[in-house]
């Protein structure tokens, strides 16, 4: 593996100095996006920033409802929090459905939100790829995009999907990334981190160079809410979704009060569906209903040469999340 | 990355067919050698563990030399002083520097679980870990299950479920199992069992009986407990 300077951080202010306004430099989490890459030569660092030590390990209840979880509680950790399984159980079913056991011991809250692309010719460093070598094409659109190519949010320069599970549930949820970098503290809606690809995919997220993410504050939950998350994939575990959703829904006798819908396996990004929750709100909780939404989530989809079934699957995905919650 | 291969910076020694730990390894094939080496890893693995009556010494490498960092592990109860690169994987400094072989290199990217081992009671990939990161922390390879000659309760129902076939996968089978079992968020269901271990990946399809095994061992640590 390609070698590199390293400094462990004790405090944010010094991780943040360590790594400077510098794009050779990268904070080192969980390591599993990191180092897969870093060996397979995709990312080389020329500093890498070991943030591990920092006190950003809590989940803290806020007084105003919303729960903050530290950039480094690792993905095993947030889903087993007794808060997050009963207010949020959503985010707890997404993690648990994501990576593995071993990986989830590993992964961090910041390096899931931070994880990179699954995109096969992304990752074989060969392949034109305009996320990796801006400017050269994307090999996926004439070629293999079954499993991890989004049918939403997609351009002509790139159609990698986000991986995340958990980034979906967060989509649904809704969130406040905090961040400290060398212009100080700022925040940024989680709805607004991710960027679509458009003419600049090598852009993934609205991170300033040397930015470090600190924490992830949850909405507070919906009063009186249901979630679910379903996730459907080409075998029963450890795989990336096909496609996903992510649904909190409030009821009234059967008609839905309030809904949140997000989609993972589909898009280029968290994908939360806006126009899917409207169609829901104030309408009887019926199978009609959530065809019809399901329909209008998919509405601007493109399908690509092997990936068309992920419109039909990610349209099941939402209604059969519907119909389980709403039972 | 390979195992065997020099000058990659990565600051893994290479392997010398003459160097003491091939001699103890050959060594510890002993009088029934053909059917050790025809035998899975796992056997070997026993039987390794019954002759290496002295634990591993504790290995203390001095001043670091430039570019290099000082790291302390507690390795199987038994505290080494390392110098390391930056870029040094814990996975490969456990076996090419502290000649633990037991833990395996599959994928070597985190997908195969192979490498399977407990960092602070916790299982982890150790392929994807940078062993500067791990200064201070305990670690527990399959070698540091056994005491003695007794068999942990997870190794002791792997054999005799026969819960491999080519073995390569099994030692960290085992790690992932012994977590899995002393964790009280695990369901106890075959499913649950199932879930969990997805992240062991076996070449061989041993799953039925690695599933049987792990069962098995619930029952007898509770026994023990
Ligand atoms: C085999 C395999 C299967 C997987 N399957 C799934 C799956 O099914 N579902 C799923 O959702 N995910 C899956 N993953 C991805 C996994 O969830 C991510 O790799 C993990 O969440 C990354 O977290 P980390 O802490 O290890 O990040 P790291 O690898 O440490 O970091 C990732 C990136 O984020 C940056 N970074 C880390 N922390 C910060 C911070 N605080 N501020 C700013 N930047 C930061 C790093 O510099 C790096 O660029 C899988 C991964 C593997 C290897
Ligand atoms: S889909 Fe994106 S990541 Fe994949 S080859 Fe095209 S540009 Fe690269
Ligand atoms: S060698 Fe580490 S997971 Fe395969
Ligand atoms: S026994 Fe051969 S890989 Fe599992």
């Amino acid at each position: 593996m390609h070698n590199f300077d390293y400094a462990r951080a004790d405090s944010t202010r010094q991780a943040v100095s360590s790594h400077g306004p510098d794009k050779q430099a990268a904070y080192l989490a969980g390591g599993t996006t990191l180092l897969d890459l870093v060996k397979i030569d995709i990312m080389r660092p020329e500093q890498v920033v070991d943030i591990n030590r920092l006190d950003l390990k809590r989940i803290e209840t806020l007084n105003d409802g919303r729960t903050r979880i530290g950039a480094l509680v690792t993905n095993t950790a947030l889903a087993r929090d007794e808060r997050i399984a009963s207010d949020y159980a959503v985010l707890s079913e997404a993690l648990l459905s994501g990576a593995t056991t071993q990986l989830r011991n590993k992964a961090t809250t910041a390096g899931n939100v931070m994880q990179r692309v699954r995109c096969p010719y992304f990752r074989d460093g060969v392949s034109n790829c305009n996320k990796r070598e801006p400017g050269s094409g994307c090999a996926a659109i004439e070629g293999h995009n079954r499993s991890v190519h989004a049918v939403l949010g997609t351009s002509e320069h790139c159609i990698a999907t986000h991986p995340s599970d958990m980034c979906v549930a967060m989509a649904a949820i809704g969130a406040t990334i905090t961040v400290e970098g060398p212009e100080g503290q700022r925040e940024i809606d989680f709805l607004d981190f991710h960027l679509l690809p458009g003419d600049t995919p090598e852009r993934e997220h609205a991170l300033k160079p040397g930015e470090l993410i600190t924490h992830v504050t949850l909405d507070a939950p919906l009063d009186n809410s249901r979630s679910h998350y379903l996730k459907l994939r080409d075998r029963a575990s450890y795989q990336f979704a096909l496609a996903s959703s992510a649904v909190i829904v409030t009821l009234e006798g059967d008609t839905i009060t309030d809904a949140r819908v997000a989609l993972g396996g589909v898009g280029t990004r968290p994908w939360r569906a806006h126009e899917a929750e409207a169609a829901l709100k104030g309408q009887k909780a019926t199978e009609a209903t959530f065809q019809k939404a399901a329909g209008i989530a998919f509405k601007s989809a493109t399908p690509y040469a092997h990936n068309a079934f992920k419109i039909p699957l990610g349209q099941q995905a939402i209604v059969r999340n519907l119909t389980t919650l709403t039972a | 990355m390979s195992d065997h291969h020099k000058g990659d910076g990565s600051g893994v020694e290479t392997f010398d067919a003459r160097s003491p730990s091939r001699r103890r390894f050959l060594k510890s094939m002993g009088a029934s050698g053909l059917a050790a080496a025809t035998a899975p890893a796992w056997a070997q693995i026993a039987q390794a563990g019954q002759s290496q009556a002295e634990p591993v010494e504790p290995r203390d490498d001095g001043a670091p030399a430039e570019g290099e960092q000082q790291i302390r592990l507690t390795v199987n109860g038994v505290e080494h002083t390392l110098n390391v690169t930056p870029n040094a994987v814990l996975l490969d400094v456990l076996r090419d520097r502290l000649e633990l072989t037991g833990t395996k290199k599959g994928c070597d990217q985190g997908q195969c679980g192979a490498c399977t081992l407990l960092v602070n009671d916790t299982a982890i990939n150790s392929c994807l870990s940078l062993a500067v990161s791990h200064d201070g922390d305990e670690i527990t390879t399959i070698e540091g299950l056994s005491n003695g000659d007794d068999l942990h309760p997870v190794q002791a129902a792997f054999w005799e479920h026969d819960a491999y076939q080519c073995g390569y996968c099994t030692s960290g089978q085992i790690m992932s199992a012994v977590a899995i079992l002393n964790d009280d968020n695990i369901g106890s269901d075959d499913a649950s069992v199932r879930e969990a271990m997805s992240g062991n990946i076996c070449r061989c399809g041993a799953y039925k009986n690695i599933l049987a095994a792990v069962q098995d061992a619930r029952g007898r640590m509770k026994g023990a407990s």
